[in-house]
């Protein structure tokens, strides 16, 4: 897609849901105007949530709604300056000064320079999308640096001065609150809280997502969805796995099975936990029945 | 400018809202009403807003609304949730409302309170109920069970109204007294068990070549390979999870053990603190007030089934179902302060303790009963956990309980080993 103003796109939030929409994903009002408010405001936009809801895919087809690249950055525990700005090539800036003898070299050249993704977004000469993934999981000193990076869009490396963004990159932050995130990052964003959809929304992301599916299948597998995760699950299935579970069902009806037994076979792409498993089975019939009433 | 209560005209973009704009949207039912149904108290001229427009001392009213009732609402998160409402139209009081939520961002937790103060203060409506407990991932799961079939308690016994499946709704103070919380807090970060990080320090021995800190010593020393920098992996504490049952049975204990977690909480900063009796309720963020007085009449308005019943299969398998919830025990010390007395069938326990045991690196069990020398677990729910337990410990007193976790970085013998020898 060419790439064009954002704002020129995010004219309201119907129509950023209909873009979006157009990039196969369903966003329910409340979501289509954060994203709008995120974009018009020129805010990072923070997305919270229980994991499978979509947080990530909001972020991917945000991009292609603005025909941006996306850059993510993963976090975990321990992540640091040098793995999300830049690091040094340090055996190669070794064997250049070995190489270089009696000859002056300046090892801060930027063939030495290993950009990491938030430095890759500053140094794009185009504006790009940056998904900063499951900052929950990172420790507050990065949350810290991070903040600092978000409030002017700079770099500054010590060897080579400061680097500004070009263009002021459109961030999205997702996390999974497995720890409070810092105040001053909170309001520094747009927030919105991802949930899981209702049944009509799912069956219409199932008909979206899945290849060749049946309407009447969408609807049953959203219907058993919601009440399979009512359920005290240890993985309770996200949105990816009732469009796979409606897929696999599909599948194995063409292959022969009639339906009740072909949802009951097809569970091992629903619930990825063998405790689950048993703890659910003695009901999916049931359930399974109920929703294709 | 006459105001129409039934089809007002926007202050922000001079166009009257469409009839039933705001119907079908969340709050279909409600009228919309214009949003200067509450003036802020203090005139504009002494908080120097006179060159705003009229039609934003509501906004701006709200934010202080919001700070009165201790959310954290910066002046940039005001002026954006204006910027907001003039980018939005705004059409309907739906898109002020949305305004809100995505700009003064409320903490999930305090979702409902938020909504309650929203409809008070743009609608008018006063008869609002802040809810205590708004956490929404739990809601569904918590609401499952309490349709279950009640269980009356079978017996009566010393120490409460025993545990029953039975909810019973109330509130409850807390007054300070002394104890030897103090040095508990001073003491906990350091005693908790400690893991291995992924983050690094420096070091000078055993540990991985820095090459940054190497390199720049070689470039600075024209050439030199001076000593080797070495770094390695940091220890940091393992998260604590504290989760308390308030039911009837254990109504003796629960003050003490709320200013024991309150102490834990502020002692070590990965800690978690969750109540169970019929429903789970998690109250750490209330807890991390310094003030115990405070945090604690907090965290006592947050729990709505004080000295109720017990469903402790279900709530443990709710709190597990959520992700981020059992995320918080993986890897933790994890102890569970209660009777452990199960009403009806204990296979919902069973294999809520067999979950928590594979995920927790120590799942602890303190129950009062283990005060009194007759104790031994013989219950068909406590033999039933007893082998997945780490350890089973007396939890009558505040004392030893502290004692207790400041020792779980030792080894000690498994619940089951312990308890075969006194029996």
């Amino acid at each position: 897609m060419a790439e064009v103003n954002a704002e020129t796109l995010a004219t309201s939030p119907e129509a950023v849901a209909q873009q979006l929409a157009a990039s196969r994903y369903l966003a329910d009002e409340s979501l289509a105007t954060a994203i709008f408010l995120a974009i018009r405001l020129g805010k990072p936009l923070l997305l919270e949530g229980a994991p499978g809801v979509g947080k990530t895919e909001a972020a991917k087809a945000i991009a292609e709604m603005l025909g941006r690249d996306l850059v993510r950055l993963q976090c975990y525990e321990g992540i640091d300056a040098a793995h999300a700005l830049y690091e040094w090539n340090y055996q190669r800036q070794l064997l250049a000064i070995r190489h270089a003898g009696e000859h002056e070299i300046d090892i801060y050249d930027d063939r030495f320079l290993i950009a990491r993704p938030l430095l890759q977004v500053l140094r794009a000469p185009e504006q790009r999308v940056l998904l900063v993934d499951e900052i929950d999981r990172s420790d507050h000193e990065f949350e810290a640096l991070l903040l600092e990076f978000l409030s002017d869009f700079q770099i500054s490396i010590p060897e080579r001065g400061t680097i500004r963004a070009a263009a002021q990159p459109i961030v999205i932050l997702t996390s999974n609150r497995t720890r409070e995130l810092a105040e001053a990052l909170r309001r520094r964003c747009v927030y919105h809280w991802i949930g899981y959809p209702d049944a009509a929304r799912e069956a219409d992301i199932i008909m979206l997502r899945a290849g060749d599916v049946a309407e009447d299948t969408a609807r049953a597998v959203a219907a058993a969805v919601l009440t399979i995760r009512a359920r005290p699950l240890a993985k309770p299935p996200g949105i990816a796995e009732a469009v796979e579970w409606a897929n696999a069902a599909t599948i194995l009806e063409k292959g022969g099975s009639p339906w009740p037994e072909a949802f009951r076979r097809a569970i091992g792409v629903l619930i990825k936990d063998e405790e689950d498993l048993s703890y659910i089975a003695p009901e999916l019939g049931r359930i399974v029945e109920e929703a294709l009433a | 400018m006459t105001r129409d209560v039934d089809n007002p005209i926007s202050p922000f973009t001079g166009r009257r809202c469409p009839e039933g704009a705001d119907e079908g949207r969340r709050h279909g039912g409600q009228r919309p009403a214009p949003p200067l149904t509450c003036l802020p108290a203090s005139s504009p001229r002494e908080r120097g807003e006179e060159s705003l427009p009229r039609a934003a001392a509501p906004l701006l009213g709200f934010g202080r609304l919001l700070r009165r009732y201790g959310f954290a609402v910066a002046p940039e998160q005001v002026s954006g949730f204006m910027q907001a409402v003039t980018l939005l139209g705004p059409r309907s009081m739906a898109d002020i409302r949305e305004a809100a939520l995505a700009t003064l961002a409320p903490p999930a937790d305090r979702r409902d309170e938020f909504e309650a103060h929203f409809q008070s203060h743009f609608h008018g409506n006063t008869s609002a109920v802040v809810e205590g407990d708004a956490d929404e991932e739990t809601r569904i799961k918590d609401d499952g069970g309490a349709d279950d079939e009640r269980i009356e308690a079978e017996q009566r016994q010393e120490g409460g109204e025993l545990s029953s499946a039975l909810e019973q709704l109330s509130a409850r103070d807390f007054q300070r007294d002394d104890d030897g919380l103090t040095a508990f807090r001073r003491k906990l970060s350091a005693a908790l068990p400690a893991r291995r990080s992924f983050r690094t320090v420096r070091t000078h021995s055993r540990g991985k070549l820095d090459l940054r800190r190497s390199l720049r010593e070689i470039v600075s020393a024209d050439g030199d390979v001076p000593s080797p920098l070495l770094r390695r992996r940091q220890t940091v504490p393992r998260k604590l999870l504290i989760l308390i049952d308030v039911s009837g049975s254990m109504k003796l204990h629960t003050a003490g053990y709320l200013k024991l977690a309150h102490a834990a909480v502020q002692g070590a900063d990965r800690t978690e603190i969750f109540t169970f009796g019929t429903r789970l309720t998690r109250i750490t963020t209330a807890l991390r007030i310094r003030d115990r007085d405070q945090a604690l009449a907090r965290a006592a308005a947050q729990v709505d089934d004080w000295d109720g019943g017990t469903r402790m299969g279900p709530t443990l398998l709710a709190f597990l179902s959520v992700p981020r919830f059992s995320s918080f025990a993986r890897g933790a010390a994890v102890i569970i302060l209660s009777d452990a007395l199960e009403r009806g069938d204990h296979a919902e326990l069973e294999a809520a303790m067999r979950r928590l045991s594979a995920c927790a690196f120590r799942l602890s069990l303190a129950t009062p009963l283990a005060g009194d020398p007759r104790f031994r677990p013989a219950t068909a729910a406590l033999t039933a956990i007893l082998p997945v337990l780490d350890d089973l410990i007396d939890g009558s007193s505040v004392k030893g309980l502290t004692d207790f976790i400041l020792s779980l970085a030792r080894p000690a013998p498994t619940a089951a080993t312990m308890w075969k020898r006194v029996s």
